[in-house]
């Protein structure tokens, strides 16, 4: 069973936080098929937040076929989320930590090096879309 | 659905002046609200119309679909807990909950003594020796147990310190998941307010700023940032709730329909806190001072 927290500052709904920590969970393997997510009351009373927006975050993972809840037994795990077969991983973090290199041997500092790869990604995606 | 709260025109007049005035309101029924301004700006006047301790000077107010006022059927409907969560201090618990069974028809006695237990509270114990945090859970429990449809809470944790404060909001939701009870409560912690309530009424100066269920007024919201510009070269829709200026920049806090395309902006979410700050001080005028606590 997964436990769920709220970052209070990040402006992000409550209920949207508790979405992606349910994806990030599918994606890095604690959550199965079948696994059951906790009890909305519990969330409730374990973070002090309203079971309507729990209710909400189920909701919405469950129109995403992610999730099924039964009736009066729980919600539960019933799709997957790839990030892709973990052997690729393994070659891509090489290619990757060979570019970071490369950043900081012309000079990039942290920041520069988070920039160039957020405005990258982002002009990426939207070359994918258009 | 019935709505919890359904006002048209509400005022409340204190001699010459108007502590709550021209409210109109339909906040559905299965939510947490939180009402929420300023100190004075009419909170708790709102709350007293609701609950029927005060009478309205203007205009009209129907709780659970039945006026305030008309009898025993609706106050056995609605449950109070005043601010501050006052409790009998020469009574002991046990007396508590026995005069709970003895004034509501309705009485739960087994939740009661369930969450007594629970509380660890002991039923001997005068309620005048209990800690803060012990007497809200009482006067809590004394709410809930009368198996109200609506529950009205003025500034419950406003006294309390942290640790109590998240136990008694832990239990108040733990309550609303188990019972579906709808919720109207009033407070200015942010915090608080962001995690226990899906709908807000912003009371400023006695009126309603603005009022919604808060994904929604997260999701209409946004902070954008770019080169200096008039506010109305904004396409239409876009409300612009506060504005600031340097030589160079303009950061505007709007009120939009639909995401902002316009490239010369940088668009980012804003925080509830941001959003509340803002639409108090818009209505106020005042400048930049604090009218909410920031207590996490």
């Amino acid at each position: 069973m997964i436990a769920f927290h709220l970052d209070g500052r990040s402006g992000v709904a409550p209920y949207l936080q508790l979405i992606h920590q349910v994806r990030h969970a599918l994606r890095l393997g604690l959550l199965h098929q079948g696994d059951q997510l906790p009890k909305v009351k519990d969330v409730a009373a374990g973070l002090a937040i309203n079971p309507n927006t729990v209710l909400k975050a189920y909701r919405l993972l469950e129109h995403e076929g992610l999730v099924a809840a039964r009736p009066g037994i729980g919600t539960f795990v019933t799709g997957t989320l790839d990030g892709g077969p973990l052997a690729a991983h393994g070659p891509l973090r090489r290619d990757l930590q060979r570019w970071l290199a490369n950043a900081r041997q012309a000079g990039l500092d942290d920041e520069s090096i988070e920039a160039l790869f957020a405005s990258t990604f982002r002009s990426a995606a939207e070359e994918d879309i258009a | 659905m019935t709505a919890a709260i359904a006002a048209q025109g509400l005022g409340k007049r204190y001699r010459r002046t108007w502590a709550l005035a021209d409210c109109t309101l339909s906040v559905p029924a299965g939510h947490v609200v939180g009402v929420v301004g300023p100190n004075g700006a009419g909170k708790t006047t709102l709350l007293g119309l609701a609950t029927g301790m005060l009478a309205p000077s203007a205009g009209t107010i129907e709780v659970l679909g039945g006026r305030p006022r008309s009898g025993r059927t609706q106050l056995a409907r609605v449950g109070y807990l005043a601010q501050g969560a006052p409790v009998y201090s020469g009574l002991s618990v046990a007396d508590h909950l026995r005069l709970g069974a003895h004034l509501n028809p309705g009485w739960d006695a087994g939740l009661a003594r369930m969450r007594v237990s629970r509380l660890d509270l002991d039923l001997r114990q005068k309620a005048g020796t209990l800690s803060g945090g012990q007497r809200a859970q009482l006067a809590l429990t004394l709410a809930v147990a009368k198996r109200p449809e609506l529950l009205v809470l003025d500034e419950p944790v406003a006294s309390l310190d942290p640790l109590a404060r998240r136990d008694f909001l832990a239990d108040l939701m733990e309550s609303v998941a188990e019972q579906g009870l709808s919720v109207v409560l009033s407070s200015h912690l942010v915090g608080d307010l962001e995690r226990a309530c899906d709908y807000l009424v912003v009371l400023v100066a006695s009126r309603v700023q603005v009022a919604g269920p808060v994904d929604d007024l997260l999701a209409s919201h946004r902070l954008l940032s770019g080169p200096r510009r008039d506010p109305a070269s904004l396409p239409g829709g876009v409300q612009v709730i506060s504005a600031s200026h340097t030589d160079v920049q303009s950061t505007l806090l709007v009120r939009t329909p639909g995401p902002i395309l316009d490239p010369a902006w940088t668009v980012s979410e804003v925080s509830l806190e941001d959003l509340l700050l803002a639409h108090m001080r818009q209505a106020t005028g005042r400048g930049r001072r604090n009218h909410l606590e920031v207590q996490r």
